[in-house]
């Protein structure tokens, strides 16, 4: 334990989580990391077709946000969501398969990143629409509280989507009925091109909480701890009957919005900046300086990523594409009368 | 043996909808009704009525004036346990929710994989009539018509508006419910207790030989007044009650077709790119075309926005007179 930490300070990661925990959460970033890259590259080599909104340098964001939810509780997702679902537990090769377009993916193959969802964990799905989850998971929220389920609903959305009308339309409605949802939105600067600055009237997206009678915290979305207890006391609130809260995790995307994405609007040395704040060292070294880990433990989590990684794409490369006869299957349930 | 005539119960098309949400609500703990002053103001065409006195406010839900953020919360709860039944105020005000409806409700089973359902229950006020003017009298069924995952009914009974909205509930996937405002009031026969009316099946309200009148919504009634007074002329019209305009009901009308030989499609919402195309092209790519002794004749909205001026409100949606005197052309054969 390095000087200066009395048991009281220690960071809230360390007093909150258990070992096995940390570790687990830890490989998650790993996990996100290696998928994504292995996604790029897959693309490169024309695997993948569409297009992609890569996460790398969020992975913070995504798993210390789920860090309090179960298989019970629901996520609503966004564009940029590969992070969450792996984060909600998903299974690496039937995510491959989706994006490779393959019958063992997620959704057969119909819907790939941008609609990747794992309902068993409780992930609703990403969407395509900025700002399409937020009234959604209002409705999951509002669903929990009627069937006493006591699931609670964490809704990622960008901090672009905090400019729609749907977002203010579904805080408003979850202040109002006082449901037990967390907004976390993953602000990475952009919407696209466009800045913060540039886009939104406040200063703080965190702020905008204030108008709907609900916590805001503003957090440094690349710190694990710092996130984590942001947003589990949010989860501890909404489970508690108090009513939703919003959590702006700060953060940085690496790449471009998308394959289309030429970097025009931001200079080299600011990603440099960002990514000399990459959230995995980091929480690594957390881990490491708390005798959580040690180094060489480090080493064998990101070591056995890269084996699931591969072994993932080969089940996707191995999969079945879908039969071009069911193309308008699952338009309906089949249950109908 | 004497015939023991039952005295019919009658009920407004407004209080069959109330009584079947009414059942909904009461046999079902997953219903929730959820719209804009649909709780003790009773609904803005009082469908709802006193519903929230019986049920209470956590299952007859106001929302805010909110009708993207509203229905996403439906298509939410839909999604996780609820059944909820989203009344808009008005069917235009479901141009602020397309997104939820068309790009969400529609589409999540699919983008999915068939892992999920929506079953989720939407009702739209809708049609002209009411001197409401261009924003408030809109018929915009075909435009919902028109998306796949979508089911689209459009009663015109009260005993329809009863047994459709109970078959909406019971089904897995997103229906919408057209109604017409200028419907609400009328009374009809009703039976009591649970039952439904099977989606995706038209009803043949007359039966007649010489043409067919395939109406939808309010025009079902106009049709028939129409071919009352047909009569007269000797005309004897067939009126298919459209019913479901997705899924549609082919065969009834295909077999309608067949029959009479003279077909004429009539619908209130705009006649350019709507139900009526589609089914004069469903029966022009069928073998039922060999059948037709004439042109199809299609009736609908004027290529305007609906009007204030109840003259020119009228004009802008086919009335008895016109069909009257299309029927008389196609069953002469002068198209
Ligand atoms: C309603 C809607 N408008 C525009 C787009 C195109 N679009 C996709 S992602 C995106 C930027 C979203 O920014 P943000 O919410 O900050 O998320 P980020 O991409 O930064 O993760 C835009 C404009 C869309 N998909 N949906
Ligand atoms: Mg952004």
């Amino acid at each position: 334990m390095p000087d200066g930490y009395r048991d009281g300070n220690l960071p809230y990661a360390i007093r909150a989580y258990d070992a096995d925990t940390l570790r687990a959460a830890l490989r998650k970033m790993y996990l996100i990391r290696k998928f994504e890259e292995g996604a790029e590259n897959s693309y490169t080599r024309g695997l993948i077709h569409g297009t992609m909104h890569l996460s790398i340098g969020q992975e913070a964001s995504a798993v210390a946000s789920c860090m309090a939810l179960s298989d019970d509780d629901k996520i609503t997702s966004t564009h940029r969501g590969h992070g969450h679902c792996v984060a909600k537990g998903a299974d690496l090769g039937r995510m491959f398969a989706e994006f490779f377009g393959k019958e063992t993916g997620y959704c057969r193959g119909r819907g790939g990143s941008m609609h990747i969802a794992d309902p068993t964990k409780g992930n609703l799905g990403a969407n395509g629409i900025v700002g399409g989850g937020l009234p959604i998971a209002v409705g999951a929220a509002l669903s929990a509280k009627r069937l006493g389920t006591g699931a609670v609903t964490v809704c990622f959305f960008g901090d672009g989507a905090n400019n729609e009308g749907a977002f203010h339309e579904a805080l408003n409605m979850a202040a109002v009925w006082k449901l037990p949802v967390v907004f976390v939105c993953e602000n990475n600067k952009y919407g696209m091109s466009t800045s913060t600055e540039r886009s939104t009237a406040v200063k703080n997206i965190a702020e905008r909480a204030a108008a709907y009678a609900m916590p805001g915290v503003t957090v440094d979305g690349n710190d694990f701890s710092a996130v984590a207890e942001a947003v589990d006391a949010a989860v501890a609130r909404a489970r508690a009957g108090d009513g939703p809260s919003l959590v702006e995790n700060v953060t940085y995307r690496w790449r471009g919005h998308s394959k289309s994405d030429r970097n025009r609007y931001r200079t080299k040395e600011e990603i440099a900046d960002w990514m000399a704040r990459d959230p995995i060292p980091a929480f690594a070294r957390l881990l490491v300086d708390h005798g959580v880990l040690t180094d060489a433990d480090v080493a064998d989590i990101e070591a056995e990523t890269e084996q699931v990684i591969a072994d993932a794409i080969a089940f996707a490369a191995d999969s079945a594409d879908p039969d071009p006869a069911d193309v308008a299957r699952d338009v309906y349930n089949p249950a109908a009368a | 043996m004497n015939a023991v005539t039952e005295a019919v119960r009658e009920l407004s098309y407004a209080e069959a909808l109330r009584e079947a949400m009414d059942i909904a609500l009461d046999r079902d703990p997953r219903v929730v009704l959820m719209g804009e002053d649909i709780g003790v103001y009773g609904g803005a065409f009082q469908v709802t009525g006193d519903l929230v006195h019986k049920y209470g406010t956590d299952r007859v839900m106001d929302t805010p004036i909110s009708e993207l953020g509203g229905a996403g919360v439906a298509v939410g709860a839909a999604l996780t346990g609820l059944r909820p039944i989203f009344e808009f105020q008005f069917s235009d005000f479901a141009t602020l929710a397309m997104e939820q409806i068309v790009n969400q409700a529609a589409k999540l089973r699919y983008m999915l994989g068939g892992a999920v359902s929506v079953p989720l229950v939407m009702r739209f006020p809708a049609g002209s009539g009411t001197g409401a003017a261009a924003q408030h009298s809109q018929s915009l069924e075909a435009w919902l018509a028109h998306v796949p995952g979508l089911k689209v009914v459009q009663p015109t009974t009260p005993e329809d508006a009863k047994g459709l909205l109970l078959a909406a509930l019971d089904d897995p996937d997103p229906v919408m419910i057209f109604e017409h405002k200028i419907l609400y009031k009328m009374k009809g026969p009703v039976p009591e207790g649970h039952y439904t009316t099977p989606i995706g099946t038209a009803a043949i309200r007359r039966t007649g030989r010489d043409l067919t009148i395939v109406a939808s919504g309010i025009m079902v009634h106009k049709a028939l007044e129409a071919a009352r007074e047909m009569e007269a002329d000797g005309i004897d019209a067939e009126v298919i009650d459209l019913r479901s305009v997705r899924p549609i009901d082919r065969d009834t009308i295909l077999g309608s077709a067949r029959k009479t030989g003279r077909l004429m499609i009539v619908h209130e919402a705009v006649k350019t790119l709507g139900i009526g195309a589609e089914i004069s092209a469903m029966v022009a790519e069928s073998d039922a075309f060999d059948y037709l002794d004439s042109p199809i004749i299609r009736l609908g909205g004027a290529e305007c926005p609906i009007p204030y001026n109840p003259e020119l409100e009228k004009a802008a949606v086919p009335q008895v007179p016109g069909i009257l005197s299309a029927a008389r052309d196609l069953a002469k054969g002068r198209v």
